[in-house]
């Protein structure tokens, strides 16, 4: 809700600045909205862009893009090849994210407690129950873990971040992926639903033995209590900016076509398991090609002189390879830039 | 003479063709049929869109329990579940105390106390459901969680039947807290109506009854009851409907998983709820976002079948 919030504040603010600029339309994401939404506010000024995003959510930012009602679409969730072809989009990630998670434990602070991606399954699945199970204490060696029941937290709301958890757990656990598997929402085994990153973090906040994710920006605001995760390389990691990036720069982007990598559980000592990009649609028939040419124009600008409002908003900018390889796939829709 | 030539004048313009009469008929006639129009089409709408969902899953969408938007398995049961029961629990609670409120303004309260207590009870029907919602998880929430919900939960341990409705982890959110929510939501609506029928009783009937000695009591059971029953039902369907359509409020507190228990304290969702989080992730032409328009459908046919009992329960009234 901040974030929608945000995101009106900075698109009311923005419309006063540049009234003749060419303007651009985009729906989708409520992850990304507010680094659009800064982007929008400086690239109006800077190259007379200016963004009118919608955070309506990344599956009606789909629907929209199909329809073709909006300049480009936005999904935290990477459209399959098969889809892009049939509605002719070309896709592109712009920001990365990472997802945290988050407890209530009374006496133990932030990042204390450590998990592993196959303990974070078996607890979303409710086979272990107790704060105190042998499993978790055994990689917590030194920690006295209290007998409360674990009481999980999910996004009761269609969500990426809910795809990008659901995501890994689904790679951490061969049961997840059969009984439950990964979507933007899911048929959860147990546990209580919220609504929207603040209900989650205000839910796990209520209850003792709380245990739910949360975006990592938001994590980090309000000052939420996160745990350290297992990475692919055996080693334990806070969730930081660094442990983000380093998991970004790892990951073999040339592998996957149009950008549809999945960021989670990368190698490397440094990496934090569970993240994701976030991604744009644009169409390679456009009907106006100056428009497709000004979102071009605009996440241009972003990459280039972006980088440090992503990094103010806790947003991972894309390592600059990656950033060449967009700007080299643009070539596919028409319209300079 | 004068008077007689004024008024014949005066009759002759009456007698002479108005437009304003059946331009006003055809405006009023409009009205009436675009209400119709509306009506029907937005259930034409809801049914058409979900017809692929009816056809893939049959009668079995209405029962089953499935909420699965990974293998695409879709049901209605928990929603339908969870409507009904949230609906009925808080018309439980809400109908004895909006009759208490109704019952004390119109015939105990001093008269200094009736107006700021009726214009309190119109306010709370005036606040916006999303301020309910947010006060019931951010105050309501935390007070179920840490006290009320564990002392039930004590209390009725080893009582047969109670100790399943009151069981399970203390989460705070579930059936019983969005019952609680829509039950101070519709006690004003509820309270309001009564007090306006019960002042309609005629005084002279209730001056009778007091001078035959009957007591306060009496004469709510015999005379202003039996009165204004039909209204008063008709304000309780009124509540009824709306605990039913409820959306944001009982999105905060309701816990929203797809599972159905015994527990009263256990997380459900409502047909409202589900469709408000789930419609904004679902993509144009899914077999979900055909489940959510089955499932508004739904709602439709349900609030039309208590608008139908809520009828036959008035329609002794209309004969006399």
């Amino acid at each position: 809700m901040k974030f929608a919030l945000a995101a009106v504040a900075i698109g009311l603010a923005g419309f006063t600045v540049a009234a003749q600029a060419q303007s651009i339309t985009g729906a989708g994401s409520t992850f990304a909205a507010p680094i659009y939404g800064k982007w929008g506010e400086a690239a109006a000024t800077a190259v007379g862009i200016q963004l009118n995003y919608q955070a309506v959510g990344s599956g009606a930012g789909i629907n929209q893009i199909n329809n073709r009602t909006v300049d480009f679409g936005a999904s935290d969730m990477p459209v399959k090849a098969e889809a892009l072809a049939e509605h002719k989009l070309m896709q592109f990630p712009t920001v990365i994210g990472g997802v945290d998670v988050i407890i209530n434990l009374p006496g133990i602070k932030a990042n204390e407690l450590k998990l592993t991606g196959p303990l974070l399954a078996d607890i979303y699945l409710g086979k272990i129950t107790k704060w105190n199970d042998k499993a978790i204490a055994e990689v917590n060696p030194g920690l006295k873990l209290p007998s409360t029941a674990i009481a999980t937290v999910h996004r009761a709301d269609g969500s990426g971040t809910t795809f990008v958890f659901t995501d890994y757990l689904s790679m951490q656990s061969a049961e997840w992926k059969e009984k439950v598997g990964a979507s933007t929402s899911v048929s959860w085994p147990n546990g209580a639903g919220a609504k929207g990153s603040d209900g989650v973090a205000a839910t796990v906040r209520q209850i003792p033995g709380g245990i739910g994710y949360n975006e990592s920006a938001y994590a980090e605001q309000n000052h939420l209590t996160t745990t350290m995760m297992r990475n692919a390389d055996g080693k334990f990691v806070a969730p930081t900016m660094e442990a983000f990036a380093a998991s970004a720069a790892n990951a073999d982007w040339s592998k996957v076509q149009n950008f549809a990598i999945d960021l989670n559980d990368q190698k490397g000592a440094e990496s934090w398991p569970i993240e994701s990009a976030t991604f744009v649609l644009l169409p390679t028939d456009p009907k106006d090609e100056k428009q497709s040419a000004a979102v071009k124009k605009f996440f241009d600008w972003g990459f280039t002189h972006g980088n440090d409002i992503a990094a103010k908003l806790l947003y991972i900018p894309l390592p600059a390879k990656v950033q060449d390889a967009v700007r080299t796939a643009w070539k596919a829709v028409p319209g300079g830039m | 003479m004068q008077q007689a030539a004024a008024l014949n004048a005066s009759s002759g313009s009456r007698s002479k063709f108005r437009p304003g009469d059946p331009i006003f008929a055809a405006l009023s006639r409009a009205s009436g049929i675009f209400v119709l129009l509306l009506l029907g089409s937005l259930i034409l709408s809801l049914f058409v869109g979900g017809i692929p969902a009816f056809r893939h899953f049959g009668l079995g969408f209405l029962f089953s329990t499935t909420w699965d938007p990974v293998k695409e398995i879709f049901g209605a049961g928990v929603s339908i579940y969870g409507t009904v029961m949230t609906a009925v629990l808080s018309m439980i609670l809400a109908v004895p105390l909006a009759f208490g409120i109704a019952f004390y303004l119109t015939e105990l309260a001093p008269a200094w106390l009736k107006r700021p207590v009726g214009i309190a009870v119109e306010l709370l029907a005036a606040v916006p459901s999303i301020i309910y919602g947010m006060w019931g998880f951010f105050v309501i929430v935390p007070l179920m969680s840490q006290y009320v919900e564990p002392t039930l939960i004590d209390l009725f341990d080893g009582v047969p039947v109670l100790e399943d409705l009151f069981a399970g982890p203390p989460f705070g959110t579930g059936i019983f807290t969005a019952a609680l929510i829509l039950t101070v939501m519709v006690v004003p609506f509820i309270a309001a109506t009564m007090r306006d029928v019960f002042e309609t009783v005629p005084p002279v009937f209730k001056e009778s009854a007091y001078g035959l000695g009957c007591t306060t009591w009496e004469v709510m059971r015999s005379i202003v009851a039996p009165y204004t029953r039909t209204s008063v039902i008709g304000g309780i369907m009124l509540g009824f409907g709306r605990a039913l359509g409820e959306t944001m409020a009982v999105t905060f507190v309701i816990g929203n998983s797809a599972h159905i228990s015994a527990s009263l304290f256990s997380s459900g969702n409502t047909i409202a709820s589900i469709v408000a989080l789930e419609f904004p992730e679902s993509p144009a032409g899914s077999l979900k976002l055909s489940s959510l328009l089955a499932l508004g459908f739904i709602l439709f046919v349900i609030s039309f079948i208590v608008l139908a009992i809520s009828r036959t329960l008035l329609r002794p009234k209309l004969k006399v």
